[in-house]
């Protein structure tokens, strides 16, 4: 078994937690964020597509989705930023019997709305939507998403059926939007009970209707909380907004080098400000011209412009795969993304220059980056090598 | 007739940290012992089998050296002091 090191995160620190196809880490800074401190691995060996962290009501707590080849997957958290991490002998996510499905992987992670601190949601594959309204103790399945009459009918991408993006809406709480691979865009307006279909203007290439009522490959949706009824959308296939909560949607693949890929976000202060890094095609997957590049819109879509100082300057091969891309809350604000050669780049300009954070690691599955406020009271005693130091110290100023 | 069981590490969380569990009664069949297995150590059996009681596909269950795949499943009858052990299969990458 590696060993794992920890990272001892500090108030207004920046977080980021990084899932990776065999282990986790997390990585912290402070505020200026010129240099990370990784920890880890966590969970050596399996794979991690979904973390999150949950810092409402006083909590420090990280989340993460191990998922083992031959053991399944659960849903484990972690109140002192890794040192340890919890594995309730049931696990948390769980289909009920009368679904007749098991749980293969877990998506996505998705901590509620603040106003509504004890929720949270998960989406898993096979594609269903998970609910708690205990801070994460226990988990329901939604009901009216998973007899959806469409969900028969839905057909798993390369990567599985899976429902991945969660979308809380900031001013709604009966409101919530998913996305679903592939199946498209469903939302309810009324609390989960009903779920209706949004996909609206959204190509299906690999479908012979190119513009069917669900089907579609949607890979994210980001949208700034100040505007929640914009929406953004990378397709597999298409760049979309739609300015209406999804209930219609328009290109706006204004001069990217293909409407082609996976990861989106939306920047922390600008509401207009959208972050996506295209591939060539679904069947090449790596990025345009050999040219790694995240592109940025910062008039809604109008029009795209490459970010790329920093960025490696020869001919490479890479992919960015759909959790793999984030903006931090700081100002300016921080850009990450990770790749599937295993490397995790870092903007704390807003994506105006790069650096190289951490290289070696597995295939990036999931990049997620944060603020740590009042992390103080979640600080633990110091490791028991330490102690006698400060005993020491003790000692020495009773000498004197 | 108590049976034995192999725990593999990864699962020794939920057996108190124990590789061999050795449990009282007498179950004739593979389905019996693990069931036995999962009233004394329900972690165990959620991550062994899926939601719908299925083994999972890359778990082997062995009664002695014979994989249960290759006898009669579940079904697959014990012998007296017979033991089973519960192995991860060799995939991954």
């Amino acid at each position: 078994m590696p060993t794992s090191s920890f990272v001892s995160v500090k108030n207004g620190d920046a977080l980021l937690l990084v899932g990776t196809d065999k282990r986790a880490f997390l990585l912290r800074a402070a505020g200026g964020r010129k240099r990370w401190q990784a920890g880890g691995p966590f969970f050596p060996g399996l794979s991690v597509y979904a973390m999150a962290y949950d810092g409402r009501a006083g909590r420090h707590r990280v989340w993460a989705a191990p998922q083992s080849t031959h053991w399944g997957a659960e849903l484990c958290a972690s109140d002192d930023f890794g040192r340890a991490w919890d594995r309730p002998e049931m696990p948390r996510v769980r289909f009920p019997a009368a679904a007749e499905a098991s749980l293969a992987h877990v998506w996505q992670i998705e901590p509620g709305r603040e106003e509504e601190p004890e929720r949270l949601f998960c989406g898993v594959e096979p594609a269903a939507l998970f609910e708690s309204r205990d801070a994460g103790e226990t988990w329901a399945l939604n009901e009216g998403l998973w007899n959806h009459p469409h969900r028969p009918r839905w057909t798993p991408g390369n990567g599985g059926l899976c429902l991945h993006t969660i979308l809380p809406d900031p001013a709604n709480p009966q409101r919530l939007t998913v996305a679903v691979s592939a199946g498209g865009v469903y939302r309810t307006d009324d609390g989960g009970k009903s779920w209706a279909v949004k996909n609206r203007g959204v190509r299906a290439d690999f479908l012979a209707d190119k513009h069917p009522e669900f089907g579609q490959c949607v890979h994210k949706i980001a949208r700034h909380p100040s505007r929640p009824e914009r929406l953004f959308l990378q397709n597999h296939f298409g760049l979309y907004r739609s300015d209406d909560g999804g209930d219609s949607w328009r290109d706006i693949a204004n001069g990217v080098p293909s409407d082609f890929g996976f990861g989106m976000a939306v920047h922390p202060h600008e509401p207009e400000t959208v972050f996506i890094l295209p591939l060539t095609a679904d069947e090449f997957r790596w990025v345009p011209e050999g040219k790694l590049r995240v592109y940025r819109t910062r008039n809604g879509g109008k029009s795209w412009q490459p970010l790329s100082r920093g960025l490696p300057k020869g001919r490479v091969f890479e992919t960015v795969l759909r959790d793999a891309l984030a903006a931090d809350p700081f100002d300016p604000a921080g850009v990450y993304f990770g790749t599937r050669s295993g490397k995790l780049y870092a903007s704390r300009d807003a994506g105006a220059s790069w650096a190289l954070a951490l290289d070696g690691l597995p295939p990036v599955t999931c990049v997620k980056a944060v603020l740590v406020e009042n992390a103080g009271r979640a600080r633990m005693p110091r490791p028991a090598a330490a102690r006698p130091k400060k005993a020491s110290r003790r000692r020495m100023r009773r000498a004197a | 007739m108590p049976v034995r069981f192999y725990i593999p590490g990864y699962l020794r969380p939920f057996t108190g940290g124990r590789g061999s569990v050795v449990l009282p009664g007498a179950p004739s069949t593979v389905g019996g012992a693990l069931e036995l297995l999962w009233a004394h150590h329900p972690g165990v059996k959620e991550r062994v089998v899926t939601e719908q009681g299925e083994v999972r596909p890359h778990i082997n269950v062995f009664v002695g050296e014979e994989s249960i795949r290759f006898a009669d499943g579940l079904a697959t009858p014990l012998s007296e002091g017979c033991e089973i052990s519960i192995l991860p299969a060799v995939s991954g990458g």
